[in-house]
């Protein structure tokens, strides 16, 4: 009788997967199916982002951090903008405050309908990406219509957004207002419930509070395991404080928690949307006073001279930011995003660094695997929603 | 396909040869599947183009295959960095033949806007490329009006 | 609170350390020599009072013509007392940090990528080796001194298979090990 060999499997799961969200390479240490550990590489997407940013000027950095996290594109820049606008000690009005708090909403659905897409279809249930790309699409219809561009619209701008909102711009955002809950029900009536679904993410990927806190993850993944912690109620930015929304919480800390906690604040999303699209006024400021850092209207500048100069200096020589370093967290669709900017008093910035939650959430998974199956990996990574380009920058 | 008169074959085969040439060129061009090969922001417009409003499998992709030894278009999309450069060249030579790139978007086709230390500067240091897609990222029609342009460069070229 | 709050709560906890107050614009700074780092970050997680259990991030810069030349940078979070906090610990060239992974085990990736971008090396940490970069780069790239852009021909070949010895020997290999 032969001897049945009893040694671990090293298998890769290269950077090239249909399964995996970007470039991440996984080398797995199998007993049979039973992962024993696994090793993450990252890096495969690593783009220097930092590093380019320190020979740009401070508003030519926008459209480069906009690129780090794909998903949830203006909520980078707007925690750039934030931190900028932190270390030059503007204040902005409150219509531009609206505006920006409507759009990191409608980012968050954005990157929550892809995380939704592919986490089930994943799983198994393919015909999701499909409905979620459709919603989507409405979502980049409104990118578009404000700036032009689906993806990477570079809208908000430092010391405000980058011109006044489009005719029809109110009409539009209803419209999906008011038919985004009905989907939201068909996608809960195709997912929730469903035995397959339950029986693939219940129990799966437990994390407990504690250690969720030491490896330092504290968004969605928290808020599954327990925590309240959310940036826009413990440290409120852009006026959040007057809104009025819940942060869903859960207790289990498993993959099927954590679903319900993002579907649960896709609802709160469209409460919040809701309430600020009725604050906005359709045309109004879009920018604060200081002249050093906001380019004037176009009109303006084909026909004052000092609007002319203002717009001049703006672009060839940009505007310097005082010395000293701030650091503005946000709540992005992936837990704290935040960027600390380091400024030698020029007008470039001297360091420039994205605080990644997908980072935290990689360096996590291994702990969060063990003694799970290949299968659970994979609704373990589908539900800690990692960008690749937000872990590498 | 050699050309038949070297063979001292039968006069009429050129023209059986040609009419078989452009028969089998017809069949690559309609049914292209592309391997999975999505790197950054471009692969979500990829996503965007296969799914249900700009649907792809019109053309012929139906489907994205997972596997690069079951497909022959990989669309390089998104910034290819110097560690992944390997291992897009395996995956590129582990195509069979006839096999077909598109490199899609600014950072594939010239490293876009980061020109520095980590990005290579155009995919087609690594592979050889057919069409470039410029853009970032190219809007879905974009990269179906590249796929076509794949397509009439197919049934150009010889078998 | 504000930094000579937090380091009036803190002083007695870490006799001896030279704990100054920051200048920010934001949150308290403080910053915290080398050598006393690891106690001060026990007692930052464990006094009730503070109770800074989320380490957030941990970061550099390299300020290149001032010696030291660099800042090795810790945001910390309270969750309960709803507070933030900065710990910055100046670095020279060739000296080294301990590491807080026995503090909060975040800090491992965090703290190797410190390593990749700038060089600085953490004592204790066990697998200090290249993150972001491939293994065999050579050179620091968020350095002030490494260049942004440089001529390099793509590197298009790898060996197509590592036996598992040789891969772990790899690793091995590649990370940083220092005597002290």
């Amino acid at each position: 009788m032969a001897e049945i060999r009893t040694e671990t499997m090293t298998v890769n799961m290269g950077p090239q997967h249909p399964s995996t969200h970007g470039v991440l390479r996984l080398v797995l240490e199998l007993d049979g199916e039973v992962i024993q550990s696994v090793m993450p590489t990252i890096g495969y997407l690593h783009t220097g982002i930092e590093k380019t940013a320190e020979q740009k000027k401070w508003q030519q950095v926008i459209p480069l951090v906009e690129r780090m996290d794909y998903l949830g594109a203006q909520s980078n820049s707007l925690a750039y903008a934030l931190a900028v606008e932190k270390l030059l000690g503007l204040t902005m009005p409150q219509r531009v405050n609206d505006i920006r708090v409507l759009i990191a909403e409608l980012q968050r659905m954005a990157s929550h309908l892809i995380w939704l897409g592919t986490h089930a279809m994943e799983i198994g249930a393919v015909s999701m990406l499909f409905y979620a790309i459709r919603e989507r699409e409405l979502l980049l219809n409104i990118n578009e219509l404000i700036a032009g561009f689906r993806f990477f619209p570079s809208y908000i701008r430092i010391g405000g957004l980058r011109e006044d909102l489009p005719r029809g711009f109110h009409e539009t955002v209803n419209e999906f207002l008011d038919r985004f809950p009905t989907k939201m029900d068909e996608f809960e009536r195709l997912l929730t419930k469903n035995d397959i679904f339950r029986r693939r993410t219940e129990g799966v990927g437990t994390i407990s509070l504690d250690n969720a806190f030491q490896w330092g993850l504290v968004g969605p993944i928290a808020r599954a395991a327990g925590s309240d912690y959310d940036v826009r109620k413990y440290f409120p930015y852009c006026g959040y404080e007057t809104y009025d929304f819940t942060v869903p919480t859960a207790s289990e800390g498993d993959v099927y928690a954590r679903y319900r906690v993002r579907i649960a604040e896709m609802r709160q999303s469209i409460t919040i949307a809701k309430q600020a699209i009725q604050r906005i006024t359709p045309t109004g400021v879009w920018a604060c006073d200081d002249t050093r850092v906001v380019p004037p209207p176009k009109d303006k500048v084909y026909t004052e001279m000092e609007a002319l100069i203002q717009h001049f200096l703006i672009y060839s020589q940009g505007f310097t930011v005082p010395e000293g370093d701030c650091y503005v967290p946000i709540e992005g669709p992936r837990g704290e995003h935040g960027c600390y900017i380091v400024s030698d008093g020029s007008n470039r910035p001297w360091r420039v660094k994205m605080r990644a939650p997908s980072f935290m959430a990689i360096q996590a998974i291994p702990f969060i695997v063990q003694n799970g199956l290949i299968a659970d990996l994979v609704a373990v990574i589908g539900s800690t929603d990692v960008v690749m380009g937000d872990c590498d920058r | 396909m050699a050309d038949s008169h070297e063979h001292g074959l039968d006069p009429e085969l050129p023209f059986i040869t040609t009419k078989l040439e452009w028969l089998i060129q017809w069949a690559r061009r309609s049914a292209i599947w592309p391997a999975q090969f999505g790197l950054a922001c471009c692969a979500i417009e990829m996503m965007a183009m296969a799914a249900s409003r700009y649907d792809i499998a019109r053309f012929g992709a139906e489907v994205f295959r997972g596997s690069p030894r079951q497909s022959d278009l990989m669309i390089v999309a998104g910034r290819l960095s110097r560690k992944m450069a390997p291992a897009m060249r395996r995956v590129y030579d582990q195509m069979p033949d006839p096999k077909w790139v598109i490199s899609m978007g600014a950072c594939a086709s010239v490293g876009g806007v980061f020109d520095n230390y980590a990005i290579v500067q155009g995919v087609d240091q690594v592979v050889p490329v057919d069409v470039f897609v410029p853009g970032c990222p190219p809007r879905p029609e974009a990269l179906i009006y590249g796929i076509v342009q794949l397509q009439q460069k197919i049934e150009r070229s010889r078998a | 609170m504000d930094s000579s709050a937090i380091i009036d709560i803190l002083q007695p906890l870490v006799p001896g350390a030279a704990l100054e107050a920051g200048r920010s614009v934001d949150f308290a700074t403080i910053y915290v020599p080398a050598d006393r780092l690891v106690e001060t970050c026990r007692a930052l997680r464990d006094t009730p009072s503070l109770d800074f259990k989320v380490l957030a991030e941990v970061t550099a810069a390299d300020y290149l013509p001032r010696e030291p030349r660099y800042e090795v940078v810790y945001h910390l979070l309270s969750i309960s007392k709803k507070l933030r906090l900065r710990l910055k610990v100046r670095v020279g060239n060739d000296a080294s940090v301990p590491t807080v992974q026995g503090v909060w085990r975040g800090a491992a990736w965090p703290e190797r990528e410190v390593w990749d971008m700038f060089g600085i090396v953490f004592d204790g940490h066990g697998d200090l080796r290249r993150l972001l970069m491939p293994e065999d780069w050579e050179g620091h790239p968020a350095r002030k001194d490494y260049p942004v852009q440089i001529r390099k021909a793509a590197q298009t070949y790898e060996p197509l298979e590592v036996s598992e010895q040789e891969f772990r020997a790899n690793i091995e290999r590649d990370r940083v090990k220092r005597a002290h």
